[in-house]
């Protein structure tokens, strides 16, 4: 089959399927090798980001699945009138922590945010962001923990090297003061007032 | 109080340490651990007096400090000198405070990622047909997903009556020879048909055990074809390497 055939073909695919579909799936149900569904697949991914439509091909999580540009969420959400849930710093730390050091035990997580973190692994559990891997085989045998597909998915990432580089810092980073500040309405700066002596 | 402690609003001690010391404007790779103890005193206190209770977190940390500020104290000897670099006492605290400043920042920029039912959308589909289109696709149960079946499971058993006084005795090793036998000569076997059409409580922690050994001993493998989905039990292909063995275990979470 010429190219041109297969295309509209793996983009039907693409439209009924629910979840981001692999090639190897498509090349399975349409007994197509799987170069040229590669192939079909990349021209789609091209034509739909310059086309300009309310939504693109997107590769997410080894597969390929349409979504909306997210300049439209606003309107999206008008229909759906769902209100998106909002992660809490707790849970967003956790689970940066999990996807950038995976596989981690609880006590790594613990200690690298100084805080007990076994509320915020059991709501991202809950949620399917994260799954026990298994046993560390160290004394104890704590569990271990890594992020899920749903994570990928959720995030719209295609793996996780694709997850956004971890910055190394060697000094404090002065942008996060502003960012810290936005956070702490009402909080009166120390040196100012009755700082204890 | 002349001022206003919003301690809940840091995630932890390390958090409030790293804003006392941008806030003050200190470099990090030499703290003056006298002053920032002292400001970090003074925020716990400041809490206690309100009545708040301050977390353990917080006043460990805060044991830390102290314990810092006293081996600063202390006179160092000549051989201590020589290493002096790396036997700053306050070199683990940076340590962890640079290393937390770094999640802190990837946390930023996980949330900044455009995420699925608040900046982009996909098509979704009834559960009925979503279980149509993932029939072929199977996955290994994880230990989570077991727990989350089974407790679905005892919600809907009904509390024992009253005066219900006998109580059917019910082994586990029982429940695993009926398991292998009604699997035995099929391919698999759904979870619920392991059940009767109203399970007990009792029957369902001792089917939740059969099954954690039959796995353990890997008689049968638990697959699963969507979140919450059905569960499937197949008997378990004899495995000879240990290799592979091991990875499956893994899945499993009896590492």
């Amino acid at each position: 089959m010429d190219i041109s055939e297969i295309k509209p073909i793996v983009e039907s695919l693409l439209f009924v399927s629910d979840v981001p579909l692999r090639p190897e799936r498509i090349s399975e149900a349409l007994e197509i090798a799987r170069p040229q569904v590669e192939q079909a697949l990349a021209a789609l991914l091209a034509e739909y980001e310059e086309a300009g439509r309310g939504f693109v091909l997107q590769q997410i999580s080894e597969g390929y699945q349409f979504r909306t540009r997210p300049e439209y969420a606003d309107w999206v959400l008008r229909l759906t009138k769902t209100r998106p849930v909002r992660f809490s710093r707790p849970a967003l730390e956790a689970l940066a922590i999990i996807a950038y050091r995976q596989p981690v035990t609880r006590s790594e997580i613990d200690y690298l945010r100084g805080v007990d973190s076994g509320g915020v692994v059991k709501t991202l559990l809950e949620r399917h962001l994260i799954r026990i891997l298994g046993k560390k085989d160290v004394p104890g045998k704590p569990l271990i923990y890594g992020t899920t597909r749903e994570f990928l998915e959720f995030f719209g990432l295609r793996d996780l090297a694709s997850l956004p580089t971890l910055k190394e810092f060697s000094e404090l980073n002065p942008e996060e003061l502003a960012a810290g500040e936005a956070l702490l309405p009402g909080f009166e700066p120390l040196a100012e007032e009755g700082t204890p002596t | 109080m002349g001022y206003e402690i919003h301690l809940e609003k840091f995630e932890g001690p390390l958090d409030l340490l790293l804003h006392l010391i941008r806030k003050n404007e200190m470099d990090i790779y030499d703290i003056p651990i006298a002053e920032i103890t002292t400001q970090y005193l003074g925020i716990l206190d400041a809490m206690q007096h309100l009545n708040l209770d301050v977390a353990g977190e917080f006043l460990l940390m805060a044991a830390t400090l102290l314990h810092i500020k006293s081996r600063l104290l202390l006179p160092v000897s000549e051989e201590e000198l020589v290493e002096e670099e790396e036997d700053d006492p306050r070199a683990e605290l940076v340590r962890r405070l640079l290393e937390y400043q770094k999640y802190k920042d990837a946390a930023g920029s996980l949330e900044h990622l455009p995420q699925l039912g608040r900046e982009v959308f996909a098509r979704k589909f009834p559960a009925a047909e979503l279980e149509e289109a993932e029939n072929t696709e199977l996955e290994a149960v994880g230990l989570f997903e077991l727990v989350e079946a089974f407790r679905a499971l005892l919600q809907q058993a009904p509390e024992p009556y009253v005066h219900q006084v006998e109580m059917e005795r019910l082994s586990v090793s029982d429940r695993i020879n009926v398991i292998l036998t009604r699997l035995s000569g099929r391919e698999s076997l759904a979870f619920n048909e392991i059940f009767s059409a109203r399970p007990e409580r009792n029957e369902v922690v001792v089917s939740f055990l059969a099954i954690l050994e039959l796995v353990k001993m890997r008689l049968v493998r638990l697959l699963q074809n969507a979140r919450f989905g059905n569960i499937w039990l197949y008997p378990a292909v004899a495995e000879k390497s240990t290799p592979s063995a091991a990875v499956d275990e893994g899945s499993l979470g009896y590492l």
